[in-house]
């Protein structure tokens, strides 16, 4: 059995699935106060009863990092930054405890000007009376050679409690964005570590020594263990685990857009075939543009319970969330109640929801269920103008090679998956909308939850290797080696899926789940006068986002006892 | 987060899969260490810059330009398109103003491509800033246009197709020919009879540095465009007047094309040659783009550099103000000369060996322009190379007036084929390109 646990804005869903379908599942109020217990009653409910050794893995997504960095509550960090020329690096200060020093690499990986210990053991003093205890390092081209941010790691790291590395946390160049990776790394580092631990040691005193798993920003999965060095990678694994929930219903037979319509946001993500798309460099968080693997996804501030209101005529919904639907006990008339008006939704106060819709109506000159169908089509129709944005922009990204432009590959759903509270109301409407075949996934309300159980293992090793100076580096693996001349691009990548193979074992990847894959691999001649001088390589293999093997049996049983409405 | 108070769009096109040939300076390796610096300075995260993907340019915008021998397809390959496609598209985004300027970083270059394409010259098949120019003005009937080529090499294609258009000021500033392919750009090269005056060469002595580059801009370049005033100023940024350049031999540096490129204030520059791909370009681009967006470049330096070891000699500097004079007579005089050729109202004729040293080849071209006293002239040329092909081709200008365009058509279909294996026309007034053989 698994366990799929997903703490969303307003509520957390858990499932525990088994023998190919759904056990039980559980629905929690998120109290942001208090994550552990709303994390734990989930987990409680949805494993009463059952013999521990009965559970193979638990697999948790949760707000809480994202949260700490909305919230700003973040430890103390201090950033120091090594920067050389270029552009001045105060530009890119993050929080209050950030250091520029002397050194420079450049963008072969060869030392320009060394770095000034003297500068780092003052700065060490400093962070030691200012009680600063977790640090991040970063020097620009680290990825290319990472001897600075080592030396001022082991310099640092005598008197602090954590250093990360700027070129542990991803291989891509991005100078500004490594060092606010590297910067909110560190920041949710002791909140990140006090949560699990507590949720391990609270499942141990239960008799579950299972192995946990938390899901990141891409959709996929590794293990606590794992990710107690970069918990950085777990910001925004929120949409991942709706996009994960719907990928067992995408066709593949072309491109998908997936919509999580919730109660105060629309999430939107595109799967290419079956591979859910990324972000080329990384996600933003809180105004900060990352080096953190992560999904592309888009959200609008339009839901279920998006506040409705007319201006000069005009109907407005959103962005502001009061509450839920007045059919529910909300402020004010929401989406929602336009459902219940129109008898698509059940359960609910339908005299509320029509008590909140006739003035609305009223300003509109129109009756209540007219009213509510103009609801419902303004809010697909703002939907499907920000997922067409979103697929213009996707398909507007440069590529640098003659033969990628003019075979250049562009997104075009062939099909819509929607999951979310008000899915399967919303769905036909868009279908008409838009014209392309639109459905709600099989337990629309928990995929997301179910996204998080299912997902397998993601690990991606960059090697650059040059061999005029004789080297090949993953940084990320802490991996230098020396190379020959000989050295090449069939060598890198044999290298690299060796590296990969145990960087997935480490995260905690069983075999069937190893499926391997060379996402980027290119091969300069260095040219000096005029004779090759050396290769310069550039390799990038990954383990294939998707789903472990079990959920084959599951989607199809799902599929077949679903009864939508 | 750092935000440009300019909009400044970028088109990069490296175009890793393609090069002359393997050990060709212009090669895949040309702008990798130049993307790694632009990606590393976190340049594509700047708010206000804006990185576009290339257009694809059309037949249509190389045949408002040349004359391609035999056709347009057998002398480009897929990257000219869409490098001359980068620059059209940067100057598009201008035009329509979703930027203010903006750089496209594409290869290969164009500037040596001049009218008639028989192949490949200064490792350029077609002109890449002309192209854009010319869709620019059928498009947006832009008309007065400044380009001003700072590349090492003198913009002998670029000049060639500007040489009798007054509305199009062309000013090359070069390592003197004397030292340097293609050899050519004197100051007394200064345009046709009816454009005298707006092509202006400013060639400089080997080893002249920023104090040199940036004299020559405030003296001569500034003040020509001052009073040219041209709707759009184009800079050919090429990049191998650095010190480090492997095939020239100036003394210019990354923060020199910076402050240059923030006084000029280019609507639109386009990368051109520079070969000195690990020392200079990855440093000189990130200069040029963040002296564009109008962001600090004063702590953009090159490993190793030392304003000391370039600075300019004495003899130099003499040497460049006495360029920049004898410039700046030659501006003044150009509208009486042209207004004495148009009065007089004849035939003018040149006839030239032209090398294309990429490929191979040598034409002798003989050229015939109308001195005409209502618009820029038509044009003939007679073209013939010693692989043995001869071509006519006949140049209606965009303003002709009815009597050169007249003119122009009865010589395109008066022309006996049998003398030419091909016979060109290209109606400027209409947009229209027409051949026959």
């Amino acid at each position: 059995m698994i366990i799929g646990l997903d703490v969303g804005g307003t509520h957390a869903d858990a499932v525990l699935i088994g023998e190919g379908r759904i056990l039980r599942q559980a629905k929690v109020a998120t109290d942001h106060s208090n994550l552990f217990q709303c994390v734990w009653t989930g987990l409680d409910e949805v494993t009463r009863d059952v013999p521990p050794r009965a559970i193979r893995r638990a697999v948790l997504s949760t707000t809480l990092t994202t949260n700490a960095i909305a919230e700003g509550k973040l430890a103390k960090t201090g950033v120091v930054v090594s920067a050389g020329p270029g552009i001045d690096p105060a530009n890119f200060r993050i929080g209050s405890h950030y250091h520029c020093v002397s050194g420079s690499i450049d963008h072969r990986g060869r030392e320009i000007q060394p770095l000034e210990e003297r500068e780092i053991d003052e700065i060490a003093e400093r962070f030691l009376t200012e009680g600063v205890r977790q640090v991040a390092v970063i020097s620009k081209f680290s990825v290319r050679n990472p001897k600075h941010e080592l030396k001022m790691a082991e310099i640092l790291g005598r008197s602090c409690d954590h250093v990360t590395l700027g070129h542990h946390i991803s291989a891509n160049l991005n100078f500004p964005r490594r060092i606010a990776t590297a910067w909110l790394n560190a920041a949710v580092h002791p909140v990140h570590r006090r949560f699990f631990e507590a949720v391990k040691d609270s499942l141990k005193k239960k008799g579950f020594e299972i192995p946990i798993f938390v899901l990141k920003a891409d959709g996929g999965t590794m293990s606590l263990e794992a990710s107690m060095e970069v918990p950085g990678q777990t910001i925004l694994s929120g949409p991942a685990a709706s996009v994960m929930g719907a990928l067992p219903f995408a066709t593949g037979a072309g491109d998908t857009l997936v919509l999580d319509i919730g109660g105060t946001t629309t999430d939107m993500a595109v799967l290419v075939g079956r591979a859910p798309l990324l972000e080329p460099l990384g996600g933003e968080i809180g105004g900060h543009r990352t080096l953190v693997r992560s999904l592309k996804t888009r959200s609008i501030a339009l839901g279920g319970d998006s506040a409705l209101r007319v201006l000069d005529g005009e109907l407005l919904i959103g962005p502001e969330r009061h509450g839920p639907a007045m059919a529910y006990g909300g402020p004010s008339p929401t989406p929602t109640d336009a459902l219940f008006v129109l008898g698509r939704a059940l359960n609910g106060d339908v005299d509320a929801s029509l008590r909140g819709l006739r003035p609305i109506a009223h300003q509109l000159g129109l009756t209540p269920e007219e009213a509510a169908g103009r609801v419902l089509d303004l809010s697909c129709e703002k939907i499907i103008f920000a997922a067409r944005k979103m697929i213009e922009d996707i398909n507007s990204k440069p590529v640098y090679t003659v033969k990628e432009l003019l075979s250049g590959y562009r997104v075009k759903p062939v099909e819509i998956l929607t999951l979310g509270g008000p899915a399967p109301f919303f769905a036909p409407r868009i279908e008409r909308l838009i014209g392309i075949q639109t459905s709600a996934v099989p337990h629309w309300q928990v995929a997301n939850a179910l996204g998080a159980a299912m997902a397998k293992n993601t690990s991606e090793v960059t090697l650059f290797a040059d061999t005029e100076r004789g080297i090949a580096l993953a940084p990320e693996e802490s991996f230098t080696c020396r190379v020959g001349k000989d050295f090449d691009r069939k060598a890198a990548i044999s290298l690299a899926f060796e590296l990969l193979r145990k960087k997935c074992v480490k995260a905690g990847a069983s075999e069937p789940e190893l499926d391997l894959e060379v996402v980027e691999d290119i091969q300069f001649n260095m040219v000096r006068g005029f004779s090759t001088a050396g290769l310069n390589i550039r390799v990038k293999v990954q383990a294939r986002p998707g789903l472990i093997p079990e959920y084959q049996k599951l989607a199809q049983s799902m599929v077949n006892c679903c009864l939508l409405p | 987060m750092l935000s440009s108070t300019t909009r400044t769009g970028l088109v990069f096109f490296p175009a890793f899969d393609w090069a002359i040939h393997p050990t060709h300076p212009e090669r895949e390796e040309r702008l990798l260490y130049t993307q790694d610096q632009v990606c590393e300075e976190g340049i594509l995260d700047i708010e206000g810059i804006v990185e576009f993907k290339p257009d694809i340019a059309k037949l249509e915008d190389i045949q408002r330009v040349h004359f391609c021998v035999p056709d347009e397809l057998s002398v480009i390959t897929e990257s000219h398109l869409i490098s001359a496609g980068g620059a059209k598209k940067i100057g598009v985004e201008v035009l329509e103003k979703n930027i203010d300027r903006g750089f496209a970083l594409v290869r290969p270059p164009g500037h040596h491509a001049m009218r008639v394409v028989h192949g490949a010259r200064g490792f350029c098949n077609v002109n890449i800033e002309a192209m854009m120019i010319e869709y620019l003005r059928q498009t947006y009937g832009v008309d007065r246009v400044a380009i001003v080529d700072t590349d090492c090499h003198h913009g002998d294609g670029t000049q060639d197709i500007y040489w009798h258009d007054p509305d199009t000021l062309f000013i090359s500033v070069h390592q003197d020919g004397r030292t340097l392919y293609p050899g050519t750009g004197f100051i007394p090269d200064f345009g046709g009879p009816n454009a005298a005056g707006t092509t202006i060469n400013l060639p400089l002595p080997p080893r002249t540095s920023e104090e040199g580059f940036l004299y020559v801009l405030e003296n001569a370049i500034l003040p020509m465009l001052e009073e040219f005033k041209p709707d759009l100023i184009v800079n050919s940024a090429g990049q191998d007047n650095h010190y480090s350049d492997p095939i020239t031999n100036m003394h210019f540096c990354a923060h020199g094309y910076a402050e240059l490129t923030s006084r000029l204030k280019p609507h639109i520059a386009v990368l051109e040659g520079g070969y000195s791909i690990e020392s200079a370009l990855p440093y000189v681009n990130v200069g040029i783009i963040l002296a564009m967006a109008g962001l600090d470049y004063s702590r953009i330096c090159e490993p190793g550099y030392d304003p000391e070891r370039l600075r300019q000699g004495p003899e130099i500097t003499r040497h460049i103000q006495k360029v920049v004079e004898e410039s700046l007579a030659v501006w003044k005089k150009g509208p009486s000369i042209r207004e004495d050729n148009r009065k007089k109202g004849k035939l003018f004729q040149r006839e030239r060996r032209i090398f294309y040293d990429t490929d191979h080849i040598t034409e002798i071209q003989k050229e015939t322009i109308r001195a005409c006293p209502d618009c820029s002239g038509l044009l003939t040329i007679d073209s013939r190379t010693d692989i043995g092909r001869r071509i006519l081709a006949v140049h209606i200008p965009r303003k002709a007036c009815e009597e050169c365009r007249t003119s122009g058509y009865k010589t395109y279909d008066s022309a006996e084929i049998w003398s030419y294996n091909r016979i060109f026309l290209q109606d400027r007034t209409s947009d229209e390109y027409f051949s026959r053989k």
